[in-house]
């Protein structure tokens, strides 16, 4: 056993000599920009409904729902993922990759149903970050009361 | 001006994820994750809002905003209904992006057909 | 006594089966690329027409069936068994495709060695005097592999550069107890080789170490050498693979650079952006029954090693954290017996 590890350990240094390495500084740029832009975008909304009257923290709402409805379009005309092609995380971290990763996995399983289809396998992403957000949100809830 | 730290701040959010993502092999779903409980976690403690104050959309529209609303909602809550606050504030201030996903979600599931990778 | 086995894990067959004919079938991106000129058909739309991708991949199956069949003027009632494989989870594809041909089958899973596996098994078969002919075909289609092995299509993610590319076709070879070749010699059959490596999105490493043992042992028990072959060809190691498979290679003593080539390398071009290179069970069977055979008859290569390699690993593996076991059949061809 302890000749496998060796031996394991062995091929794994052949292995990464010849493993290419992601173009770092690309992707940095790209991610940047992408992320960027998609977030003047939200800030062009953001901007409109506070002249129109409503506090930063009341047009954060609409703020989301639009940049929702951006995310779940581009990805059902078939332009995200072109997007996220070269943006990387640029494209996955706006609220608009969470639209995304609703809305590719839900077309694509179609076929199997609209229960078992389209609905769950909207939330194969969406769901762990809900759970995991929400999770922790009730817990910031509990221990602001506690301690307050 | 406020685009510009929009950006800055939107884009730098993305950079270190990307750096995450590249150096890690952490996949893109448990980077949304991750982003999401940091920025609730970072909310609890009242420091997001500082990055909104300075950045804006750029701090609000990446999900850590979305973690910091969920957090920043369960307190708000608990402030004016008590304990009971922390199950529903969360929620109750995220609910027009949830239901704005699930709603487009499955628009745009049923209107469209995924094409395939050229 | 087993006679006509030799050495450890070869055999060598009496009465050399002949690839009598073949089909071929591709998709838009594989017809696109270099050997396109080699292929019997190449659609426009990968999805044939279909409602979804598993239909239109069954399609792509039949279709490269009946392909090798007509140009060897046999139908399928000729047909004594049908050998096929594919990666859809429980080998939907071939055992769909084979409900129309009423036909005699084994189903097969090998991953991407599967078109080496079945012209293992199928030579076996023929010269064991089971059968006078044998069909082996694999398929694989892009669209229905990336949905069940990562993520939807539409999902903006980044490839990593030693990711592959799931090729889009099927490719049948016709095996016959009689004919004028080429000939299927020798079989080499892999073992389940691992070392460890965990990436699903390098594939090529995972199986470099179970094509070099089989590689190995292939010129061990048949005495030959690297002189004896005109091309040495592996499946789908794709660029990273290929490089590390000559490392290991060369650690060995055996220095195949000037002979070698690789299916999945081959496939594509380097600005289809497909990173390390193609890979699939279809895409060692549509570059074999394709480019290759037609090489073999034309005399430009007169003896050829194939070695398919295969990624043995699931959705579910991966996610409970398992290392990628790894397989490679080798299969010598040759335009003589």
């Amino acid at each position: 056993m302890e000749k496998d590890v060796k031996k394991q350990q062995e091929y794994k240094d052949i292995a990464q000599k010849y493993e290419p390495k992601p173009t770092l500084i690309k992707n940095i740029i790209w991610a940047f920009v992408v992320g960027g832009l998609i977030c003047d975008i939200g800030q062009f909304f953001l901007n409109l409904f506070v002249s129109r009257g409503m506090s930063l923290e009341q047009a954060s709402t609409p703020v989301a729902i639009i940049m929702v409805f951006l995310g779940s379009f581009l990805t059902g005309i078939g332009i995200y993922d072109d997007i996220g092609r070269f943006a990387g995380a640029g494209s996955v971290v706006p609220i608009t990759g969470f639209a995304n990763s609703i809305v590719a996995p839900a077309m694509e399983f179609k076929r199997e149903g609209f229960v078992f289809g389209v609905a769950s396998r909207m939330f194969n992403i969406a769901g762990p970050v809900i759970v995991y957000g929400v999770g922790t949100s009730i817990i910031v809830g509990l221990v602001y009361y506690f301690l307050k | 001006m406020d685009y510009i730290r929009a950006f800055v701040v939107g884009g730098l959010i993305c950079v270190i994820a990307q750096i995450l993502i590249d150096k890690t092999k952490l996949t893109p779903a448990r980077i949304l994750v991750l982003y999401v409980t940091l920025g609730a976690i970072l909310g609890g403690f009242g420091i997001y809002k500082k990055l909104i104050d300075f950045g804006g959309a750029g701090a609000t529209v990446p999900l850590l905003g979305f973690g910091n609303s969920l957090a920043q909602g369960a307190i708000k809550a608990v402030k004016k209904d008590g304990i009971i606050g922390a199950f529903t504030g969360g929620l109750t201030a995220t609910a027009g992006g949830i239901s704005a996903a699930v709603f487009f979600g499955y628009l745009f599931s049923i209107i469209f057909n995924p094409k395939t990778k050229k | 006594m087993a006679q006509k086995k030799m050495g450890s894990q070869t055999v060598k067959f009496v009465n050399p089966p002949s690839i009598i004919s073949s089909g071929t079938i591709v998709g838009p991106k594989e017809g696109q690329g270099p050997l396109k000129d080699y292929f019997d058909m190449i659609l426009t739309d990968d999805t044939y027409g279909e409602k979804s991708w598993e239909k239109a991949e069954c399609k792509m199956f039949q279709d490269s069936v009946n392909l090798a069949l007509k140009k060897a003027s046999l139908n399928i009632n000729n047909i004594d068994y049908l050998i096929g494989g594919d990666l859809l989870n429980q080998i939907i594809t071939s055992s769909f495709a084979a409900r129309q041909f009423n036909v005699a089958t084994f189903g097969l899973y090998g991953a991407c060695s599967t078109m080496a596996e079945g012209l293992s098994i199928g030579s076996m078969v023929i010269d064991g005097g089971f059968a006078d002919y044998v069909i082996v075909t694999t398929s694989s289609h892009f669209s229905t592999a990336e949905r069940q092995y990562r993520f939807p299509l539409e999902q903006g993610v980044q490839r990593p550069f030693t990711a592959q590319w799931t090729v889009t076709g099927s490719g049948s070879s016709l095996l016959s107890s009689t004919g004028s070749g080429p000939y299927i010699t020798h079989v080499t059959t892999g073992k389940v080789v691992d070392l460890g490596m965990k990436d699903a999105n390098n594939m090529g490493a995972a199986m470099a170490p179970a094509a070099a043992d089989t590689i190995i042992t292939h010129f061990n028990d048949t005495g030959f050498t690297i002189n004896d072959y005109d091309l040495i060809i592996t499946g789908d190691m794709a660029r990273v693979g290929k490089s590390i498979l000559m490392e290991l290679l060369n650690k060995e003593g055996l220095n195949i650079e000037d002979k070698y080539k690789d299916c999945g390398i081959e496939i594509y071009d380097e600005s289809q952006d497909v990173h390390s290179g193609g890979s699939g069970a279809g895409c060692s069977a549509v570059v074999l029954n394709g480019w290759l055979l037609s090489q073999i008859k034309n005399g430009t290569y007169n003896r050829v090693l194939f070695i398919a390699t295969g990624a043995l690993l699931s959705p579910t593996s991966t996610q409970q954290g398992e290392s990628i076991p790894g397989i490679a059949h080798a299969v010598t061809i040759s335009r003589y017996t």
